[in-house]
């Protein structure tokens, strides 16, 4: 399975009348779970996220993919 | 300063009341001439209802304010006899660019679903609006506006409410059945009766330029995350009518408004903005800063707030008059209603329930929009970059950029006005949603749905032909239309003339069967604001009456 980059939140059991809604959903959860963390609790909030997520993946050339993706955002070049 | 257009000076006429030395009755009262105000008032008098509208200046909306409208919004003013006026003179645009640092990061088109009558929205300054409201509510013989008549007491009573109004010839006392609000943000009369209005302020300033181009630019939303012209701040630049251009900079809590708005600041910032020297000339500076809050509660016995004395939200969305003017659309049917005696007083609780749930939602999307634009903290602002960084090759990415969601009509599932579903349809058209328009043919010669409802309930029952119906469901249908609260009974199908003289309506493209999920014998109930009130797989009169009475109280 490749890594899906394509919209692809919902929650189950939850109509959506808008398509932004489910992203904007997920996006202020996420952003709440940050609410009043110092900038260390936060990366720490984000590296266990990480974690949790990655063994639910569960599939590593997925994984790989989306670490390669991540990466190369922010460095010019490896 | 503006040079592109002229305010109007509306004239200030004696009160009777004053010239008589009485006081003054009116069934129903409306403080404020806002975009709000005027549609209620306007929605009330076309109704048959005698109205009288009060305000305590003398011309339209100052400056730069509302700029967007949405479709639902035009809709709502094209039933009240002004949204061509408004589309015509309006801006539609389609493409949306987006901007991080340096880069374009990506574009989209919002090009609209086909077959609606209006757009997804327009852009129009909201001095246009409120000149086509006002224009629009001289036609109407029993609707009175005073202007400098300023509300300065109101006593609400359990029949009745006082109120005492200045005017420069002195002040008058008037009475009234009901009590509209319609006063804006500050709400004097919100204040007056001591009642709270909760939520939130934004620690951030705005500073909005509308400038006239010299030169043609495209008619494109243009928006800037940090673009490095305005560091660490957002941009945005929407096309208006007469070539003026709209542009909010984001400012943070530390600037200093007075300094920011002076030309020789604002200039160079427009100049970096546009990057190169195309001329343009300055016609409107301000600063502001908003909020999101709302009152518990909108009705208050014998006085009904609506607009922005109820609501307020932050102008990411353009949500503030889109949804006062949905206000008076839900207020209006069922007022006249209890206003009649043929509905009780709760109906106009569930004003408040619906437009409550609508204005909950307004806020949680434009606080989200909010959030987005100006991150509050490190970790959101990294999760802010991070997003607009991948949105460039990532959809998923693009979906969650959120700089204004477009203002949308809210789907009332919950409201205590619709019947359940006892069948299953696909789609969107459950209890509540605000109605799909679609193209149609009729003997009328309304091209489109929407131009055919509204105003009072109908029942839409939809056969292949409708040449083929039945005597019984013609008399079924005929009979819906006596009693007390009438229902209009027409033939929506795909070809044929309906018996009887029964109003037919062909689906031209097919569009209301796809939409509206229809087989032969579906039949909708839609609320006089366009709102669908229950549905079922065939028609059944008693249903229907059951159906009416439960979306008046009446149950
Ligand atoms: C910068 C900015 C951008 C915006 N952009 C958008 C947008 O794109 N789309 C959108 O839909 N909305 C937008 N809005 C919001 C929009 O301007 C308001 O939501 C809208 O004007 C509210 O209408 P209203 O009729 O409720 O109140 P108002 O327009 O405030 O009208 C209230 C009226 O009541 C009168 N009044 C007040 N007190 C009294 C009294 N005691 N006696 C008599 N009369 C009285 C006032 O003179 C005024 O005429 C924007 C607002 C701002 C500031």
């Amino acid at each position: 399975m490749a890594l899906n980059t394509q919209p692809n939140l919902f929650e189950p059991g939850k109509r959506y009348f808008r398509a932004f809604s489910p992203g904007d959903d997920f996006y202020e959860a996420l952003i709440e779970t940050h609410r009043d963390l110092s900038d260390e609790q936060s990366e720490m909030v984000n590296a266990r996220l990480i974690l949790l997520l990655a063994n639910h993946i569960g599939d590593i050339a997925v994984l790989r993919e989306a670490m390669s993706i991540a990466r190369a955002g922010v460095v010019a070049k490896d | 300063m503006l040079s592109t257009y002229q305010y109007p000076k509306f004239e200030y006429v004696r009160p009777p009341e004053i010239a008589e030395g009485r006081d003054g009755h009116y069934p129903v009262v409306i403080v404020g001439a806002g975009p709000v105000g005027l549609c209620t008032a306007i929605d009330l008098a076309r109704q048959g209802r005698q109205v009288l509208l009060l305000d305590n200046d003398d011309t339209v909306s100052i400056g730069s304010r509302g700029v967007c409208y949405a479709k639902r919004t035009l809709e709502v003013l094209d039933r009240l006899g002004c949204g061509e006026e408004m589309v015509q003179k309006g801006v539609s645009w389609n493409v949306g660019r987006t901007f991080f640092r340096e880069d374009e990061v990506f574009n989209f088109n919002l090009c609209p679903e086909p077959d609606h009558h209006r757009p997804g929205m327009i852009n129009l300054q909201q001095y246009y609006l409120e000149d086509y409201l006002v224009q629009r509510a001289r036609k109407l013989p029993n609707l009175e506006m005073r202007f400098r008549n300023n509300v300065i007491a109101v006593t609400p009573g359990e029949k009745q409410a006082s109120l005492r109004v200045e005017t420069p010839d002195g002040a008058y006392t008037l009475t009234t059945d009901w009590l509209v609000v319609a006063d804006g943000a500050r709400s004097p009369i919100r204040t007056m009766l001591g009642l709270d209005i909760e939520g939130k302020v934004f620690m951030d300033r705005f500073l909005i330029a509308d400038v006239v181009m010299k030169a043609d630019f495209p008619t494109e939303r243009w928006f800037w995350f940090d673009p490095p012209f305005h560091p660490n701040q957002s941009v945005l630049l929407h096309r208006q009518a007469d070539n003026v251009f709209r542009i909010d900079f984001q400012l943070g809590w530390q600037a200093d408004p007075e300094q920011e708005k002076k030309p020789e600041n604002v200039i160079p910032r427009i100049q970096a903005m546009i990057g190169d020297d195309r001329e343009f000339e300055l016609e409107w500076v301000s600063v502001y800063t908003f909020q999101c809050r709302r009152m518990n509660r909108f009705n208050h016995g014998r006085v009904l707030f609506v607009g922005d004395s109820a609501h307020q939200v932050s102008p990411f969305g353009a949500r503030g008059a889109n949804s006062g003017i949905q206000d008076a659309d839900n207020l209006v049917w069922k007022l006249a209603l209890v206003m009649d005696g043929k509905a009780p007083a709760t109906l106009l609780d569930t004003y408040g329930d619906e437009r409550g749930f609508a204005a909950d939602e307004n806020i949680m999307n434009s606080t989200r929009s909010t959030d987005f634009i100006t991150p509050k903290s490190r970790t959101s602002r990294t999760f802010r970059n991070a997003v607009l960084g991948l949105a460039e090759h990532h959809p998923f990415a693009r979906a969650l950029v959120n700089s204004g969601r477009l203002s949308v009509p809210s789907f009332l599932v919950d409201s205590r006005l619709n019947t359940a579903d006892d069948a299953v349809f696909a789609g969107n058209m459950v209890p509540g949603a605000p109605m799909d328009d679609a193209p149609i043919e009729s003997v009328g010669g309304e091209p489109w749905l929407l131009q055919v409802l509204g105003d009072r309930f109908q029942l839409l029952h939809y056969v292949a032909d409708a040449a083929d119906l039945d005597a019984a469901s013609v008399a079924a249908l005929q009979s819906l239309a006596e009693g007390p609260i009438p229902v209009e009974p027409i033939v929506v199908a795909a070809r044929g003339r309906a018996p009887a003289g029964l109003r037919t309506l062909i689906d031209a493209k097919g569009r209301i069967r796809e939409r509206y999920d229809l087989q032969p014998g579906t039949t909708y109930l839609a609320r006089p604001d366009q709102h669908v009130a229950a549905r079922w797989r065939a028609l059944d009169p008693a249903r229907v009456r059951a159906a009416v009475a439960r979306a008046t109280c009446n149950a």
